[in-house]
């Protein structure tokens, strides 16, 4: 008789915890303006990252086309599988002084691994992390890129 | 007499068929690229032969070649979803090597961060179980949780998953003036929804039914193959690196080890879940009284180990995690290894499953949380 | 041609007046045929596809997202798309297949579905065929949709293929059981089995409100066993168990894999429209006995809105289901239907035979 009233007593707490869980999605579904999704390639104009997300390096460039970047390459050292080259070259300044400056940021974003250990090291601050996350690209050149703008010179009173 | 021997034989030989099957690399559920060899009797488990090594990277040799400081990025990638704790257990390992102290501040950001990895990680585990189970809402809702802890990782740290925050010496940078009212608003809204957890799926009786009794693992067992972490303790095994040798600011809080004597599924289930309500009562303890100062020490520029061999265990949402450094006094390791809480616990999952059905066998590899990069780093 | 939405008798005994005069019987007969025939089709192929897109969005609400929404205004026509795709999909068939039983068994199964509509009322009038042994036929015709599984796990000439179809054949074998003798509960309580006569015998309120106990009893355990017999939710083992066994449509491809997609949704409406009919009262509007203004007032909806929305609401509950729980194992399945549902059923018909002698009901 005991395991009678176990078994109608089973049936009835089964039941009783499927439709706690029925009232849980219930809840849910009476209310499907509440999404918490984002649609996502129609909202990239209102879209805004935080502002420390790491997308990729970028040198920003000030509106005289001036960037910091003395060719130092310390980023060079720190970048943990090679993904930046720089390539500097040396010009003698009108007071006769051999000044290094940078020819060419290479900066390859298919090997980055986006570890902020070049922006840390930076000493005059000429690298950022931009926010841009879009780099699918048909053509794999692309993805090396320069990252100082042609004609671009470093801004005065820039320390080494 | 010979004649009816020989019958009795051959039926004797014809009653049991077994065949073996690979769960091949690719899986339907997401574990990751594990090949399981199965052997099967009709319907019944007999033996479970894993093979890894479909995702070995080489991280290991990798980091001989890079210094110190650049062997962080490289961890948040074994084990992802508890990046910051691998991140940390490097991080301690160079510090306690070169016997230096970071500042307090460092330690409470660092213990915060760990444990709101653990409650991201467990609320993938979550989502991950019921949906082997087939319960498909709960994939969602676990992730909707936990896009808002990886929200405040991205304001912080700058990533969602791998965060790299972790430096030796301290944090790569300050945190953010949002992550106190953040990480508290959270938490006032995660304590609504974890009641929820167990409304839709813990108490659920058709849940229980596939989980009570369900892949033992004795206490022996458990120590025997190295079970750590919630697995392990739900078999009453108690390896809680983070109360038999606390780090970083654990300390300094109050907190309960889970400790489940029952052995199966279910207690491995809930042991996880009751994790959870710990983790969020760290985080309530700690996040108030956030000690001012430096967010890290000023390193040298290039970081030398002395000569020797150092260990730093941490506890990672999986399990024990150990990183251990031969160095020779020169800025990068001699060898780097490092002890994957995974790779023991996949190795108990032969035990556990001899004698279930087949479809309990994914059953019970969802209770494992595996994660297969941290496996075959 | 009077088109009274209220009751269609007199749209179809106007057509079938206009089609006698004009033509032979047999040829008047013929082309009746092919009208029936030509509507179930157009109406199953669009209910189908609204299904399919009602499915997909009911899921994404209770997930908290918003599911299609980009094909067509609010993704309306992304069934539409989804099935030019398999049409385009070419048809593999394994070499050592049965050739015969292959192509049939896909068909077995839709024909099953439609012997099973043709019996429901869905409107006073719009009803197709009505014998006197109505409810016995569709549970009749409902079992011939497993001999479709089980030729097609046979004849792909795959072990798993078969392991499936067999475990599939067990599971509806079994909850045949269980919706009929919950079917047989409301016969009881009707005393008849002809459909017009049930919904009509629901006029002064339904089966679900007048039976009261042993009615709603029979209800859950209708909706349970329905949602196991087409495979569907908590008991979907058979298809999804897609790591080692996968389901019996595995070797079909095409279209041939979207007949068993589409049989599997019409089998849902059939469930639901069957406990709309025999529970919730068919097309019947709700009344309450003697409240005169009030059934006059609900009276204005017209029986067919009536018929689909009970429909649609039942489905949303079987759906509900289906995102809820997690799956049982085959052998929790069985033991679930032996060991449950068949005796709570048993108790439930000498509950309702004592309830209908008594007449300790409304």
């Amino acid at each position: 008789m005991k395991s009678f009233i176990e078994y109608i007593v089973s049936i009835f707490k089964g039941v009783w915890t499927l439709l706690i869980g029925m009232k849980v999605t219930g809840k849910y579904v009476f209310t499907p303006w509440k999404h918490v999704t984002h649609s996502y390639p129609e909202n990239r104009d209102t879209l805004v990252m935080f502002e420390r997300f790491r997308g990729e390096v970028i040198m920003p460039h000030d509106a005289n086309n001036e960037h910091k970047c003395t060719g130092c390459g310390i980023c060079e050292l720190n970048c943990p599988n090679g993904s930046i080259e720089i390539i500097s070259k040396s010009i003698v300044t009108p007071e006769g002084k051999k000044k290094r400056l940078i020819d060419q940021h290479i900066y390859h974003l298919g090997m980055c691994t986006l570890c902020n250990l070049c922006v840390k090291a930076c000493p005059t601050g000429a690298i950022v992390m931009g926010q841009n996350f879009e780099h699918a690209v048909w053509d794999r050149a692309k993805l090396t890129k320069v990252l100082n703008q042609p004609g671009s010179k470093i801004s005065e009173g820039v320390k080494e | 007499m010979s004649e009816i021997k020989e019958v009795i034989v051959k039926t004797d030989r014809l009653a049991t068929d077994k065949y073996q099957v690979n769960m091949g690399p690719q899986h339907p559920s997401t574990h990751g690229v594990l090949r399981l060899l199965v052997t099967l009797e009709g319907e019944k488990v007999l033996n479970v032969q894993p093979h890894t090594g479909y995702i070995h990277s080489g991280i290991e040799k990798m980091c001989e070649a890079i210094s110190y400081p650049q062997i962080i990025h490289l961890t948040d990638r074994m084990d992802y979803l508890s990046a910051h704790m691998s991140n940390e257990a490097v991080s301690l390992c160079v510090e306690n090597a070169l016997q230096i102290e970071v500042p307090d501040r460092v330690k409470y950001i660092r213990t915060i961060m760990d444990e709101l990895t653990r409650l991201a990680s467990h609320q993938l585990w979550w989502c991950v179980y019921g949906m082997d189970l087939g319960a498909l809402t709960t994939f969602f809702y676990g992730l909707r949780d936990r896009e808002l802890i990886l929200d405040i990782f991205e304001e912080t740290c700058g990533a969602r998953m791998t965060v790299s925050y972790n430096t030796p010496g301290g944090l790569m940078f300050d945190i953010h003036p949002n992550f106190q009212k953040r990480v508290k608003d959270y938490i006032k809204y995660f304590k609504t929804k974890l009641p929820e957890y167990d409304q839709l799926l813990s108490g659920n009786v058709i849940m229980r039914e596939r989980t009570e009794g369900i892949g033992y693992l004795t206490l022996e067992e458990a120590i025997d193959f190295g079970v750590t972490g919630p697995s392990g303790r739900a078999s009453g095994f108690s390896n809680d690196v983070r109360k038999h040798q606390p780090y970083s600011a654990y300390p300094f809080v109050k907190f309960n080890e889970i400790l489940d004597h029952r052995c199966d599924s279910l207690a491995r289930y809930e042991v996880r879940i009751k994790e959870m309500w710990e983790s969020i009562s760290i985080i309530e303890q700690l996040i108030d009284n956030i000690p001012e100062g430096d967010y890290a020490l000023k390193m040298k520029g290039v970081l030398k180990l002395p000569e020797g061999e150092f260990y730093q265990r941490v506890e990672t949402a999986r399990g024990e995690f150990g990183v251990f450094i031969v160095s020779d006094g020169k800025k990068n390791p001699y060898r780097l290894k490092f002890r994957s809480p995974g790779f023991s616990n996949l190795f108990a999952l032969n035990k556990m499953a001899k004698g279930h059905k087949i479809a309990d066998l994914v059953a019970i590899m969802s209770t494992l949380d595996l994660i297969i990069p941290d496996i075959d780093r | 041609m009077a088109f009274n939405i209220y009751d269609f008798t007199t749209l179809t005994h106007n057509i079938h007046v206009g089609l006698a005069e004009s033509f032979s019987p047999v040829l008047a007969t013929t082309i009746e045929w092919v009208i029936v025939g030509v509507v179930y089709l157009l109406f199953v192929a669009l209910f189908g596809l609204f299904l399919v897109y009602a499915e997909r969005k009911v899921c994404a609400a209770f997930q908290q997202r918003l599911g299609p929404t980009r094909v067509g205004p609010w993704g309306l026509l992304q069934t539409i798309a989804d099935f030019i795709k398999l049409l385009m999909k070419e048809l593999i068939m394994p070499r050592k297949a049965d050739w015969f039983l292959y192509n049939l068994a896909p068909f077995i199964v839709i024909i099953a579905s439609f012997l099973a509509i043709a019996v429901l009322p869905f409107a006073p009038g719009l009803q197709s065929l009505d014998f006197d042994i109505g409810v016995f036929y569709l549970t009749a015709v409902s079992s011939v949709g497993v001999i479709g599984i089980l030729l097609a796990g046979w004849s792909s000439n795959n072990k798993y293929s078969l392991i499936g179809a067999m475990r599939s054949g067990a599971q509806i074998l079994s909850y045949e059981l269980s919706v009929s003798l919950s079917l047989l509960t409301m016969v009881v309580f009707a005393g008849t089995m002809q459909f017009s006569a049930i919904v009509e015998g629901q006029r002064d309120a339904w089966f679900i409100f007048s039976g009261h106990i042993p009615a709603i009893i029979a209800f859950v355990v209708f909706l349970i066993a329905g949602t196991a017999e087409t495979n569907r939710g908590p008991f979907d083992l058979a298809e999804a168990e897609s790591e080692l066994v996968a389901g019996f449509h595995t070797e079909y491809s095409g279209i041939k894999f979207a007949m068993f997609f589409l049989a599997e949704y019409i089998n849902l409406f059939i469930v639901s429209a069957v406990a709309a009919t025999v529970f919730l009262g068919g097309w019947m509007p709700l009344h309450f006995g003697n409240f005169e203004s009030f059934n006059h007032v609900m009276d204005f909806i017209p029986p067919v809105m009536w018929f689909f929305m009970k429909v649609l609401t039942v489905i949303f509950i079987i759906m509900w289901f289906k995102w809820t729980f997690p799956r049982l194992r085959v052998d929790q399945i069985l033991t679930l239907e032996w060991k449950y549902l068949l005796p709570i059923n048993l108790v439930n018909i000498l509950l309702m035979a004592l309830v209908v002698l008594t007449k300790f009901h409304f």
